[in-house]
């Protein structure tokens, strides 16, 4: 057995027997950011804080909460948000953080692509970063599932019909999928398995591991510049640190990070306390009733664009144009053929390119809420083709870049 | 400061879809609607001068107590709500607050002829079919003198505060529920010791609601979330004029006034918004912690950077 000696004091204690001094050098003071960036960088803790948000907030909701069609919406609107002590708040808090990470996943994505923080050694980076989407996504649907109002069962309805692939006709996979031919207690139940325990479990491995993708490459920087870590790090713990170009996460970035993170709150529980509807639509607040068809299903705004991608096309062209939106952000790293890492200012076409690709889902997403006549299908469908034409285009126009 | 200049990007763009997902897309698929201020202009306004004691004498001879109970001047409702409904196809309201709770011009023109008052011409005359409460044809005098003078007559009977309970159930709820207030059609849900009681209660209410249902086609529904669900602007111009909204529905006008149509809409907020006080209070301490919070963090993160810059 190893020596131990007798510890004076609980660090101390915990140090011989966890190697806790160690873990926190490698973890926090010595895993080493770069000086030259922007709150922008901050995004990903906002990101976590925001999960650790929707986990306590759905662990105190769980509590009441009743997965069988006859009692779901009742448990909800009335046990929750009407008999349990501050259960308005937990619900408010858990709605409006679902919404919101949505809001936060795309910044930290359009600056992702912006300063080119994908390439370079940083694929794995934005690969499991879009794990993540793809998985708060399905965790977002299966949670809207769970009031079982009118929105989540039509919405339910429309997105698992997606499945009959088309001309395919899998309606066997939908019925499979649904446990039944319409949504019913097999559908919420198992929705409400994927909500609580397996989507949560494989968003936490995917968060340790988009964590883990980071320490090699390090995060990226406002100028794309290529640092050496060691050299810089020796600089700063030498006392250096004016000069030095990188700092400690903790206590360093971590100040900052928390900074933004209280700008963050603050704008959060507004949302929560004062401007909720636009996470909690209104219609969800009917209970679900399959008889009587919305007059307007459209799905939460974060999934509007690629929504709206599939809806101008036919049939068939419309599911592949959907499948395509699904994956492509996927290929980015690929895709972009330029050995620059630099913001997209500096970057000729491509600059083009970002500004473009943000408009145009941004033109998706409102076309995606209206109704499908008009004017506005003729406004998504163009949108929809731009979309499609700017990844196809994208290998070429940064194949010829010059470098910076 | 370039980072101000990069949070105003982000903020015009999310401000930007915001709007087109929120304001714009909604006045697309919902057209606005202005309320009126329940003015009802295109009822007539009363011309003559009512005198409520001959009002008293005009409304029993009026024959109204044959369907409508006023137990506030001691008159009970001469059928229970189940006998009434198999024989109008919905309970008669007790007129004991209607002088408060309905606007006066409304009462008169209801009186006079109230399938139009109501505005449900297209479910009744025009499909040959005779809304069970018949017009009023007078009783021997002037007509419009003994129309204003039984309006009086309701108000000042009337308590002057109801309270919005009994202005929801005054003019919503002998047709729609609501369930998480215990209210059905036929009055409060009460508490039974016995379980047969609570199924007797349960089944007349079931009996009740089968001739509401054939009496307007179809079951009105149960209101306890509908604040949330409709919101107070949709609710309020809805009461107002429901064909505005839901043109050809069977439910007729409800001929509130706009303090009374307040007073419903407070209690619907009651029941399906229940903890928007406490809501408005927690969110203010609640700003208060961050603001505390964010100048710290602030502060913090000062501290440090200087040495670092
Ligand atoms: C809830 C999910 C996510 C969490 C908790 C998270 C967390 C983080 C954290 C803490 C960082 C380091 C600090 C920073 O640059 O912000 C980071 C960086 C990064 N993340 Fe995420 N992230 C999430 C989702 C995503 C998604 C959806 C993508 C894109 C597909 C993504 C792509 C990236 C990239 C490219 C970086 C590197 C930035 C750079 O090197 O400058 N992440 N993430």
């Amino acid at each position: 057995m190893a020596h131990f000696e007798k510890a004076n004091s609980l660090e101390e204690w915990l140090d011989q027997r966890l190697a806790i001094k160690t873990l926190r050098r490698v973890l926090a003071e010595e895993y080493w950011i770069p000086k030259n960036i922007n709150f922008l960088w901050a995004m990903g803790m906002v990101l976590a804080v925001t999960f650790g948000i929707l986990l306590v907030s759905g662990i105190f909701l769980l509590m009441y909460y009743q997965p069988n069609v006859k009692l779901a919406f009742d448990s909800v609107n009335y046990t929750i948000m009407k008999e349990v002590e501050f259960g308005w708040l937990w619900r408010h808090m858990h709605a409006v953080a679902a919404s919101v990470v949505f809001l936060i996943i795309y910044i930290h994505m359009f600056t992702g692509i912006y300063y080119g923080s994908y390439k370079k050694g940083r694929e794995m980076i934005w690969i499991s970063g879009m794990l993540l989407f793809v998985t708060f996504s399905a965790e977002a649907f299966s949670g809207y599932m769970l009031p079982w109002g009118q929105m989540s069962y039509w919405a339910g309805m429309v997105i698992t019909n997606l499945f009959s692939l088309g001309s395919l006709e899998l309606n066997g996979l939908v019925e499979w999928i649904r446990g039944d031919y319409v949504p019913g207690q097999a559908f919420l139940d198992r929705f409400f398995m994927l909500h609580v325990l397996l989507l949560p479990l494989v968003i936490m491995a995917l968060i340790g591991l988009h964590f883990g993708t980071l320490r090699i490459p390090h995060v990226n920087n406002q100028d794309g510049e290529e640092i050496d870590f060691d050299a810089e790090a020796k600089k700063y713990l030498a006392g250096n640190k004016k000069e030095a170009k990188v700092i400690r996460f903790a206590n360093d970035f971590m100040s900052k990070d928390m900074f933004v993170v209280s700008i963050f709150l603050i704008f959060y529980f507004y949302l929560v306390f004062w401007h909720f509807d636009f996470a909690m639509d209104p219609i969800n607040f009917d209970p679900a009733d399959g008889l009587k068809t919305p007059p307007h299903i459209y799905p939460e705004w974060y999934f509007l664009w690629s929504y709206e991608i599939l809806r101008p096309f036919p049939k068939d062209p419309g599911l592949i144009a959907f499948g395509f939106a699904q994956v492509i952000f996927f290929a980015l790293p690929f895709l972009d053929k330029s050995p620059n890492v630099a913001p997209a200012s500096r970057r000729g076409a491509f600059k083009y390119w970002f500004w473009i690709l943000l408009v145009d889902m941004i033109v998706l997403t409102v076309m995606g809420k209206l109704p499908p006549q008009g004017i506005y299908s003729t406004i998504g469908l163009v949108a929809a083709v731009v979309f499609i034409g700017l990844w196809v285009a994208l290998p070429f126009i940064t194949k010829n870049e010059k470098a910076v | 400061m370039k980072e101000l200049k990069i949070l105003g990007v982000v903020v015009f763009f999310t401000l930007l879809t915001y709007w087109g997902v929120e304001p714009y897309a909604h006045s697309v698929m919902h057209p606005h609607v202005e309320s009126d201020g329940f003015k009802y202009d295109d009822l007539p306004a009363l011309t003559k001068k009512g005198d409520a004691q001959r009002g008293a004498q005009t409304f029993l001879s009026a024959g109204c107590t044959g369907c409508h109970g006023v137990k506030a001047a001691g008159m009970p409702a001469p059928m229970d709500p189940n006998a009434a409904a198999a024989s109008f196809g919905v309970n008669p309201p007790d007129l004991s607050n209607a002088g408060s709770v309905y606007d006066e011009k409304f009462l008169a023109a209801l009186i006079k002829n109230p399938e139009h008052a109501l505005m449900v011409e297209h479910k009744f005359s025009k499909m040959g079919r005779a809304y069970p409460m018949p017009a009023f044809y007078g009783v021997g005098g002037d007509k419009d003198q003994e129309v204003a003078d039984i309006v009086a007559y309701l108000k000042s009977i009337a308590k002057k505060d109801v309270t919005p309970k009994e202005a929801y159930e005054l003019a919503c709820g002998r047709c729609h529920a609501m369930h998480y207030d215990n209210w059905t059609q036929i009055g409060e849900k009460p508490k039974f010791k016995h379980k047969k009681d609570e199924l007797l209660f349960e089944a007349k209410v079931l009996e009740y609601q089968d001739y509401l249902t054939k009496y307007l086609g179809k079951l009105p529904p149960d209101l306890s979330m509908y604040i949330r669900s409709r919101g107070e602007h949709y609710l309020k111009t809805f009461m107002e004029n429901p064909q505005n909204l839901l043109h050809g529905t069977a439910m007729p006008r409800v001929g509130v006034t706009a303090e009374a149509a307040e007073k419903v809409i407070e209690h619907m907020a009651d029941v399906g918004d229940a903890k928007r006080h406490e809501r408005t209070s927690v969110g203010v301490k609640v700003m208060i912690y961050l603001f505390i919070f964010a100048i710290l963090a602030y502060l913090w993160k000062q501290s440090l950077w200087r040495e670092l810059h």
